[in-house]
């Protein structure tokens, strides 16, 4: 076995190092009828690495990868191109197999990368401080309905019908479970988004309202309003991004007035993946960083004076307060956090702005070639690089067709809400740097087809 | 000056190499980095973009045409790497922001790619890792991450797929989750698993809201759970989180679990326990059945915390033990890096009993072999009493193809001979450092995968973080300090399987040497680490004026 190296002398050196005849005795802990006494039947025994390799390449290759098809695929996972060097960066060992800095003295590379990080997503996001990260989007949002809850003790909670439905569905799991009480409703196909509901529902028993910029329909709107009526009503504004690069041609939801902005990091650095792992973006005005979940780095100095980094402010967290903690959270996503500060670090202030300029106008030339199809209306009056589709019949088959025909065209709306009939024609396209005309061409003339 | 037959003969002055200043505060490898804040602008980028397309609105803002004079020769310029950038000037598209363009500068420095990669590189050299050395640090699993499993997660197969494709496009990415899942299940003789959680913690959420929801559908909520003072502190904060109240449960004097004191306390208000098995002092939990059919006749369920499953995988099933319950940290057991600080995954196994109340999505194998996935749309009536979604999408499809390819490797032989080495090598060390150090539940037996060790018998003055501290001077990583909570001043050590004999010896010379100083009373281990890119850090500073990301010199004075 190429990962294990002690030999069997080794073993039985051991062994008579610890005065155990064999290692079954070290298991004798074990009630016996719990005991194994060999490998569990019925499973492969050890492979080769190349018989491995051989296996999960013959599975990777079912799978129609983004990179090898027309794609327009969003709503919470962008696809953008990734510099070579940030791959390379976070596959260093001493990045890649290093543990959570719990000893400072020798974890300085990923705690100043941290420190980095975190003031990176604050300054992108608008706020005043950001932490060490989240899972991901989903989670960061209901972390921030449960840290509005703990900050103004009330538990009503208004969603945007433009957040994003799996973070919807989050929510209510854990609101089950915490008291919290959600004010929820589907998306309607309106040019702008919901805010006018929002404005509607809050009142002085509000804790927070929730709302997603761009929004799951890639719709745009000004949030200084919302924020202003939650400032009146002592209720807290979060802003859910799940496109950061949008935020190099958007003013940033802090910026508007935001209390809390959460985020899905995945779109700068970390690549599809089929879902995961990707990594949360948490940040925050700076008087309600005590009561933020996660990990927190800070500046400090070392015995000698010398400027370093530590973990800070861990009294809020789970290994030392355990059941009074602000979260559960652990481990976090570090690595990922690694690799979309690399990636910023690489686009900088102008490569962000150069990049998010290319997305938006991409997507306006592709939404207005795909306008021009035969019944085919652009839903929304602003966007930035992901705009929605109604088409004349359930745009779910259409999809599937579409699919079948090698183009991978944006996510139906009937797979994200399947209870919601007056949303099927719904189609919300995604255009990045990553997208050529000659993909929107395709895309734009095989619809034709298939409506035709 | 004279030669030698291999080269030039140096002068090796004695002169007190230590106490030289250098110009850069740099000590040669040792390599001092500024922030990007301080190195970086705004203006710099180390990323290009294709220059403007002629009439399709697509291009590099501010840079109408840019990358000029690309095109070299007619050959070239007809490649579809180069675009040519002549033409008429680009059609910009209106402008769909609205009024919300950003404006206002954003800070955000940036580096060209070789200042980056130099950047990045230099951070790197300033951390530990198991590349570097023995990583022993107790319930954290540091082994060996096999690079074959990270060529794996790469292909374009797995890495560039959306989690929103059509799924009839996805077929592979779903036989990885379906085949590691047939694999967790295997292993631990349970019924079901859930594959979305991100994280152990997210994990235990996972398993504690099954156990309420299955709680809640017989109409019989309750209202606590029981945790041994021993446990992680994600326990509690999970416990809690999920509304419930938490109680202690005793220990015995050998470390385990008081039966007879849990019996006691079972009643019609406990929801159940939340037990570590093998337990953060390293013992296997000799009474666990015995514990899971008092928790169930009770009413209750039993939620195992799989942190350190990896000292029993292919020995014991937990199934076995009547778990309800158990998250599998695939970044533990299964190897997948730790990254820093994540990202984690944490399946949760489940028995038949809570089953049905897992989270979606989760995928199912047909007799046909085709995978489907039941997700919001396609649930149904099949999965009715679900508690709902834990986080958007499929979980953490880069760990699973990670962990799917390592435990390939080993299969079911290998995987069994991991738990023994692991197991192996504790004990190993446990005896080669009781005489030395003192090893509080020696006396009952074996050690599991890890060896617990606390500061009883230092002299006065010296603790757990002294020989700590002293052991990052000996180049290793220290092991878990102060946790568990049980011991005095505990120093809980986890060698993991992938350490050889003299790797090993060698740490445990190390380990016994700082013991032995401490022991005479040398105080240097007081102000140790002495060679480490930072001496002790002012933790209380930090905590104290928190300066959480990097203010310009003057507005950081502003602010004060």
């Amino acid at each position: 076995m190429r990962y294990l190296p002690l030999t069997d002398p080794d073993r039985q050196a051991m062994l008579a190092v610890i005065g155990a005849s064999s290692i079954d005795d070290l298991f004798v802990d074990v009630p016996e009828a719990a005991r194994l006494d060999g490998p569990i039947h019925g499973l492969p025994l050890h492979a080769s690495e190349m018989a491995v390799e051989r296996h999960l390449t013959k599975l990777a290759a079912k799978n129609l990868a983004a990179g090898s098809a027309p794609f327009f695929l969003g709503c919470g996972a962008y696809r953008h191109h990734v510099p070579a060097s940030v791959d390379h960066l976070i596959q260093r060992g001493e990045f890649l197999t290093a543990y959570t800095p719990y000893q400072p003295e020798i974890a300085q590379g990923t705690l100043q990368m941290l420190f980095e990080f975190q003031t990176q997503v604050a300054r992108l996001l608008g706020t005043d401080v950001a932490n060490a990260s989240m899972y991901d989007g989903s989670t960061a949002c209901w972390e921030a309905i449960g840290m509005a809850r703990r900050i103004t003790k009330r538990a009503k909670a208004i969603l945007s019908s433009g957040l994003h439905p799996h973070y919807v569905s989050v929510a209510k799991t854990m609101a089950k479970f915490t008291g919290d009480v959600l004010e929820t409703a589907a998306p309607t196909l309106d040019p702008e988004p919901d805010h006018a509901r929002l404005l509607d529902l809050i009142d002085g028993d509000t804790s927070c309202v929730v709302v997603q910029f761009p929004d799951i329909l890639g719709r745009i709107g000004d949030l200084s309003e919302l924020a202003a009526r939650c400032a009146a009503n002592k209720a807290l504004l979060i802003a859910v991004v799940t496109e950061p690069v949008a935020l190099g041609a958007l003013r940033s939801p802090g910026e508007m007035g935001a209390d809390i902005v959460v985020g899905e990091g995945q779109s700068i650095g970390v690549g599809l993946q089929f879902g995961g792992p990707y990594v949360g973006l948490f940040g925050a005005k700076e008087k309600y960083v005590r009561q933020m979940p996660g990990r927190l780095c800070g500046e400090t100095v070392d015995a000698e004076g010398k400027r370093g980094f530590v973990l800070t402010l861990s009294t809020r967290e789970q290994h030392i307060r355990r059941e009074k903690a602000t979260s559960n959270i652990c481990t976090n996503s570090g690595l990922c956090a690694l690799a979309f500060s690399i990636h910023m670090t690489l686009l900088g202030e102008r490569g962000l702005r150069d990049l998010a300029a290319l997305n938006h106008a991409g997507a306006v030339a592709a939404a207005e070639r795909l306008a021009k199809v035969p019944g085919v209306e652009l839903v929304n009056t602003g966007f930035f690089n992901e705009f929605t589709l109604k088409l004349p019949h359930e745009a779910r088959p259409v999809v599937r067709t579409l699919a079948d025909r090698g183009i991978l065209a944006g996510v139906s709306l009937g797979r994200l809400y399947p209870d919601e009939a007056d949303l099927a024609g719904g189609l919300v396209v995604a255009v990045t740097e990553t997208t050529t005309p000659e993909d929107v061409e395709t895309f734009a003339s095989t619809l034709e087809e298939v409506l035709a | 000056m004279s030669i030698n037959r291999s080269g030039w003969k140096p002068e090796m002055s004695q002169v007190g190499a230590s106490d030289t200043a250098t110009f850069t505060g740099n000590r040669a490898l040792m390599l001092e980095e500024p922030l990007i804040f301080e190195i970086g602008s705004t203006e710099t980028t180390g990323v290009d973009f294709d220059p403007i397309l002629p009439g399709t609105g697509r291009g590099t803002a501010g840079e109408a045409g840019g990358g000029g004079g690309a095109t070299t020769s007619d050959s070239l310029a007809a490649s579809p790497l180069h675009r040519p950038s002549d033409g008429p000037p680009p059609r910009a598209g209106e402008d769909r922001l609205g009024d919300l363009s950003r404006t206002a500068p954003i800070g955000l420095p940036g580096l060209s790619e070789p200042e980056a990669v130099r950047h990045y590189t230099r951070l790197s050299r300033q951390n530990y890792a198991i590349d570097l050395g023995l990583f022993p640090l107790g319930s954290c699993t540091m082994k060996h991450n096999p690079r074959l499993n990270e060529r794996m997660a790469r292909l374009p197969g797995f890495a560039d797929i959306h989690p929103l494709q059509p799924v009839d496009t996805v077929q592979g990415a779903l036989g990885v989750i379906n085949e590691l899942a047939v694999w967790l299940i295997e292993l631990t003789g349970m019924y079901g698993v859930a594959m979305t959680p991100k994280a152990g913690a997210h994990g235990e959420l996972c398993g504690i809201l099954c156990i309420r929801a299955a709680l809640e559908a017989r109409g019989d909520p309750r209202s606590v759970i029981l945790v041994p003072e021993s446990a992680h502190g994600t326990n509690p904060a999970t416990a809690a989180f999920a509304g419930y109240k938490v109680e202690d449960i005793p220990a015995t004097p050998d470390g385990r679990v008081d039966l007879e004191a849990l019996k006691a306390r079972l009643g019609p208000d406990v929801a159940g326990v939340m037990i570590t098995n093998p337990n953060t002092c390293g013992l296997f939990e000799r009474d666990m059945k015995a514990i899971s059919d008092a928790v169930h006749a009770a009413g209750g369920y039993v939620y195992c915390d799989g942190a350190n499953f990896n000292a029993i995988v292919g020995r014991v099933r937990p199934g076995d033990l009547g778990i309800d319950a158990m998250h599998i940290n695939l970044h533990k057991t299964f190897s997948t890096p730790h990254g820093g600080g994540g990202p984690g995954s944490g399946p949760v196994v489940l028995s038949e009993a809570l089953a049905p109340y897992g989270p979606l999505p989760f995928t199912e194998r047909h007799a046909d072999r085709h995978i489907t996935l039941v997700e919001e749309e396609t649930v149904g009536d099949r999965h009715p009493h679900s508690f709902g979604r834990m986080s958007a999408f499929h979980g953490q499809m880069g760990m699973f193809t990670r962990a799917l390819a390592y435990i390939l490797s080993h299969g079911a032989d290998g995987l069994r001979q991991v738990a023994e080495d692991a197991v192996l090598n504790a004990n190993y060390v446990l005896r080669s450092l009781d005489k030395t150090l003192d090893a509080p539940f020696a006396h009952s037996g074996p050690c599991m995968h890890e060896a617990l060790f606390s500061d009883n018998g230092l002299p006065e003055g010296f603790s757990t973080i002294d020989i700590a501290k002293a052991l990052i001077d000996e180049g290793y990583h220290p092991m878990t300090m102060y946790f568990p909570l049980v011991v005095h001043g505990a120093m809980l050590v986890e060698p993991t399987e992938t350490e050889s004999k003299a790797a090993l010896d060698q740490f445990i010379g190390a380990l016994r040497s700082v013991a032995e100083r401490a022991k005479a009373g040398d105080s240097s281990l007081k102000s140790a680490p002495h060679f480490a890119p930072r001496r002790r850090l002012d933790e209380t500073l930090a905590a104290r004026k928190p300066v959480l990301v990097w203010k310009e010199p003057e507005a950081a004075k502003a602010a004060e």
